[in-house]
């Protein structure tokens, strides 16, 4: 079994409005997650609604990236927004609870972030 | 204005078997405000993901949680099969579906038996673990092991489960049903337990939603998702409807996990009646290229896995979304006016998996 998972791009500038409008069609919020591609990092934010899935995609460049909260429309986005800025260094603008960086205990600031690879895009591969 | 106190909750604390720690702003003995912190033993394997061979990540991905084990390693195998096509063979389905089945049943009546440890309740909470132990024997019986199964592979499963065997199983099962009922009867009944969960930590059905709940803490404020309807695995040959409560509040959470079981035990029931002769698992060729959102409902509910591969031995991204991560904002709201002496009784409503939650 396959799940059809549509994706729909968006930008910074187009995120808020684009899931303002799925929170009025009544999406729950599935979950935010980054995926470092490059010098970028790919962040998809997924939703549901009645078992249906889709996902909204943006890309924003990994060094000093700065997002706009959805913490406003979907309130327990602030857990998403606060780990994946622990883990990625990835600011947010207008968080409803900001942890400012101490929801994650870890022994290396950002450990997931560009920075901490190495530099940029240094997916191990073993042959 | 009353004067707030700050109580702090945890990391370590005897009701909470994992750390998390929450700040509690109290007036008097209500709280009005709770933060959460959690971070304590975050693990980091998402990462380790560029390490290991994707064959060999399972085994990871099942040691996410000592509780769910199968089920994470299930989801792991859903996800891989399907950036690769793989046609997994209907005996496979059918297994991790009895297995699968079997890890919800001993993580619910592990959940009781901590509930009413919890309660001051003693005797339920060894019954509730009693009972649950003949659960881990039949898992040992069919698996090999009690915590972490190691049955499941990209492809199919590592393990049959032969006739006699599934007579076996089935004949244990009865039993566990009926000791089963016995306990549930006083979780359900007991002026006791009800008094201490009836209308407490009330989760409004449209505020569930809205929080982004899942599992049961979702399907006790009356919505009827449950992840396994997409049909996944043996789950669209089975006949099943999502368990239900509408009150919101823990004895309904309470409930739900309740039914829950007897539900799980008529699913393993209908599978094993259905189970197709044939291969348990198929040939791997190649490596993952690609990307794939896989969704399970674990004991606690939904668990999102986002997999990415690039055609390599090595997935560029594996991110685990977990049932507990989900419920943890609703927790928040649901403490705001709660009495502190009900803290640790609707903490444990969630169910909370630290474990999953630090992957």
């Amino acid at each position: 079994m396959k799940e059809e998972q549509p994706i729909a791009t968006v930008t910074p500038n187009t995120l808020v409005g684009e899931v303002k409008s799925l929170s009025d069609q009544g999406w729950r919020l599935v979950q935010i997650g980054v995926t470092p591609h490059g010098e970028l990092y790919e962040v998809n934010y997924t939703f549901d609604r009645e078992q249906k899935f889709l996902n909204l995609r943006l890309q924003v460049p990994a060094a000093g990236a700065s997002l706009p909260s959805i913490s406003g429309l979907y309130w327990c986005a602030f857990l998403y927004e606060n780990e994946i800025h622990d883990l990625f260094n990835v600011a947010f603008d207008g968080l409803v609870l900001d942890f400012k960086g101490t929801l994650y205990k870890t022994a290396q600031p950002f450990p997931f972030a560009a920075q901490a690879r190495g530099g940029i895009s240094t997916n191990v591969v073993h042959t | 204005m009353a004067t707030r106190t700050v109580i702090p909750f945890g990391p370590q604390h005897p009701v909470l078997p994992e750390p998390i720690h929450l700040d509690l702003v109290v007036e008097d003995e209500k709280v009005v405000e709770a933060i959460p912190s959690i971070g304590f033993i975050h693990r980091g394997l998402e990462k380790l993901v560029e390490k290991k061979d994707f064959t060999e990540f399972v085994f990871v991905a099942e040691r996410i949680c000592g509780i769910c084990s199968f089920i994470h390693g299930q989801s792991y195998c859903q996800g891989i099969e399907a950036i690769m096509g793989l046609e997994v063979p209907p005996r496979a389905h059918y297994l991790r579906t009895i297995w699968g089945e079997l890890s919800r049943i001993h993580s619910h009546l592990l959940w009781l038996g901590l509930m009413a440890d919890a309660m001051g309740f003693e005797s339920l909470f060894m019954h509730s673990w009693r009972v649950r132990e003949r659960v881990l024997n039949i898992i040992e019986a069919t698996t090999g092991g009690r915590v972490i199964f190691g049955s499941c592979k990209v492809g199919g499963v590592r393990r049959d489960i032969d006739e006699p065997a599934m007579q076996k199983l089935l004949a244990e099962l009865t039993e566990v049903e009926r000791e089963t009922r016995e306990i549930v009867h006083v979780f359900i009944n007991d002026d006791t337990v009800k008094h201490r969960l009836c209308g407490v930590g009330v989760l409004p059905h449209d505020e569930a939603y809205k929080l982004g709940c899942v599992g049961p803490t979702l399907r006790a404020s009356g919505w009827a998702q449950d992840t396994r309807k997409l049909g996944y695995a043996a789950f669209n040959e089975l006949t099943f409807q999502p368990i239900t409560r509408t009150a919101g509040d823990c004895y309904a959470r309470c409930a739900v996990r309740c039914d829950e079981i007897f539900q799980s035990v008529d699913l393993i029931r209908q599978a094993a009646a259905k189970i197709p002769a044939g291969d348990i698992a198929v040939k791997v060729v190649g490596n993952p290229n690609g990307e794939y959102f896989v969704r399970v409902e674990q004991p606690r509910g939904e668990v999102i896995y986002y997999l990415k591969g690039n055609g390599t031995k090595n997935l560029q991204r594996f991110r685990v979304r977990t049932p507990t991560f989900a419920n943890i904002p609703a927790l928040v709201k649901t403490l705001q006016g709660c009495n502190l002496a009900d803290v640790p009784i609707l903490i444990l409503t969630i169910d909370p998996c630290i474990s999953c939650t630090e992957r």
